[in-house]
């Protein structure tokens, strides 16, 4: 598949993608919610998934770590099978960073413990060595002085910037973000997405699932239009959004853009 | 229905006997004969039967709790027939049943004699209330707070140990106490284990006192102690009730 495009100069071409997916299958009961999909996302891509609600793309994402079950396919990261039986899940999502919708950070820790206690319980640093990480990762998203606070005490764009902290302090490869600016107020939205847009100049591997139309055009090094549980349409941002060759994505981008 | 209450009360006040009144429920030598006994024996063993309570409680209730959430069937299966069972007896049954049916019926003693069973009776109806009331709290945690967490990596077991339970425990401290209200009143069922003078709690101290000495000022006195105890705690619930309404 279009693993290495021309496109991509960067000079360090690995061959093994990021994210593998492979003939992936996902049934809620009898609703089967994706119908086989087939992609990948290579090192240091930025992949934007774009559909209409209930088609799936979330469904997707939560599948790449695990925390959807498939019911049949394959999703290799880094070549790991991580829907083997076997696999080491917990191992391998330290690999992966995620950012939610709601942003969920754990309201009962502050924000230097939310960012260090997977740090030291999970991958055994010790308390210095996380709490320095801690320290970079919130100078990156600008949150420094929030260091102390608790999450309650934050707005709801600066949760989610420490929730994209909160990953990053692990040192994943790639990351995964679940609408990560659905439920920001309007004027909340950019600071986030200026976090991520500064994320993906620094060459992070992403799989972002939004419906923020310009970010998805400014940033994504590809697009992905799904719809009803399959991959419609994919390319070059400019041309999946603003010269779709299929009739469910022109008309999807309509609806959206007379939003 | 206020005029109603005040005659109530104004006849009362008439027709009542105040001296026998004074003489038989706030006669003040009965009192200062009641004392020290009544905290450093009574009050005392009623607060350590009810802690220990309370503590084995939790834990066995903090396991039934698991178990009821558990995906495994038989877990659940013994979960519910568990909390069911010993949410509908009355816990003197299962006091009698723990103090007397099964050393009696397998000829066993149990640890720490009369008390020993007396707690673990108790100990055993307190984890069935508290069960439900940890499980609701565990339920109560939002979903995403174990999604974030294992996507971070974290078992499931680490999981519920530093995000779920803590947040669970925080959500459910008000009903914890109230069920700690329960249990205090609960230590009062002691007395149909046998005591000795050393191991009566507050009820059975005052009854044994009241019956030697034909006056009834010690069922005030003990009802004063128990207020004492009971009465700060419910206030510590309504202010911690109300601190968790504010912080949502």
């Amino acid at each position: 598949m279009a693993g290495e495009t021309a496109g991509e100069a960067s000079g360090n071409l690995t061959m093994t993608p990021a994210i593998e997916i492979i003939d992936l299958h996902k049934y809620f009961g009898d609703l089967e919610v994706l119908k086989g999909i087939d992609f990948e996302v290579s090192n240091g891509e930025v992949v934007c998934i774009i559909g209409p609600s209930g088609s799936g793309k979330s469904t997707l994402l939560r599948c790449v770590n695990r925390l959807e079950e498939s019911t049949s396919g394959t999703i290799l990261i880094e070549g790991e099978d991580i829907t083997d039986p076997d696999a080491d899940v917990d191992h391998l999502r330290t690999r992966i960073g995620m950012v939610f919708q709601q942003y969920n950070l754990f309201p009962h820790l502050d924000v230097v413990h939310n960012l260090t206690i997977a740090q030291t319980k999970v991958l055994k640093r010790d308390k210095g060595e996380a709490g320095r990480i801690a320290h970079d990762v919130l100078e990156r998203v600008g949150l420094l002085d929030k260091i102390d606070e608790y999450p309650i005490r934050l707005s709801g764009g600066q949760q989610q910037r420490v929730a994209i902290a909160r990953a990053l302090a692990m040192n994943p490869d790639m990351m995964l973000f679940d609408e990560p600016t659905s439920s920001l107020d309007p004027e909340l939205v950019g600071e986030v997405l200026d976090v991520m847009r500064q994320l993906a100049r620094d060459g992070m591997t992403m799989m972002v699932v939004t419906h923020e139309m310009s970010f998805a055009l400014d940033v994504a090094d590809r697009v992905v239009f799904m719809d009803d549980g399959v991959v419609v349409e994919e390319g070059p941002p400019s041309v999946v959004l603003q010269e779709p060759k299929t009739e469910r994505a022109r008309r999807f981008l309509r609806m959206v853009i007379d939003k | 229905m206020y005029a109603i209450a005040l005659v109530v009360v104004v006849l009362a006040v008439l027709i009542g006997d105040w001296d026998r009144i004074a003489f038989n429920f706030f006669n003040p030598e009965v009192m200062a004969d009641m004392f020290p006994e009544v905290l450093t024996i009574a009050a005392r063993n009623t607060l350590v039967y009810t802690l220990l309570s309370f503590a084995f409680g939790l834990v066995g209730a903090l396991a039934l709790a698991l178990m009821k959430l558990s995906s495994i069937g038989p877990y659940r299966a013994f979960a519910i027939g568990y909390i069911e069972l010993f949410r509908g007896l009355p816990a003197l049954i299962t006091l009698i049943l723990i103090g007397f049916g099964i050393p009696i019926a397998f000829d066993f003693r149990i640890p720490g004699g009369r008390v020993g069973a007396g707690v673990l009776g108790l100990s055993i109806v307190a984890a069935a209330y508290m069960a439900e009331t940890i499980r609701a709290g565990i339920e109560a945690v939002p979903r995403g707070q174990s999604e974030a967490a294992r996507s971070l990596g974290m078992s499931s077991n680490r999981t519920l140990f530093t995000i779920v339970l803590p947040q669970a425990f925080r959500i459910i401290i008000p009903p914890l106490t109230n069920e700690m209200v329960l249990l205090i009143k609960d230590t009062s069922l002691f007395f149909v284990l046998g005591t000795t003078p050393l191991t009566k709690e507050l009820t059975k101290f005052a009854r044994d006192f009241m019956v030697e000495i034909r006056n009834a000022t010690p069922l005030t006195v003990a009802a004063l102690v128990y207020l004492a105890i009971t009465l700060p705690l419910t206030w510590l619930v309504r202010r911690l009730e109300k601190r968790a309404a504010i912080s949502r």
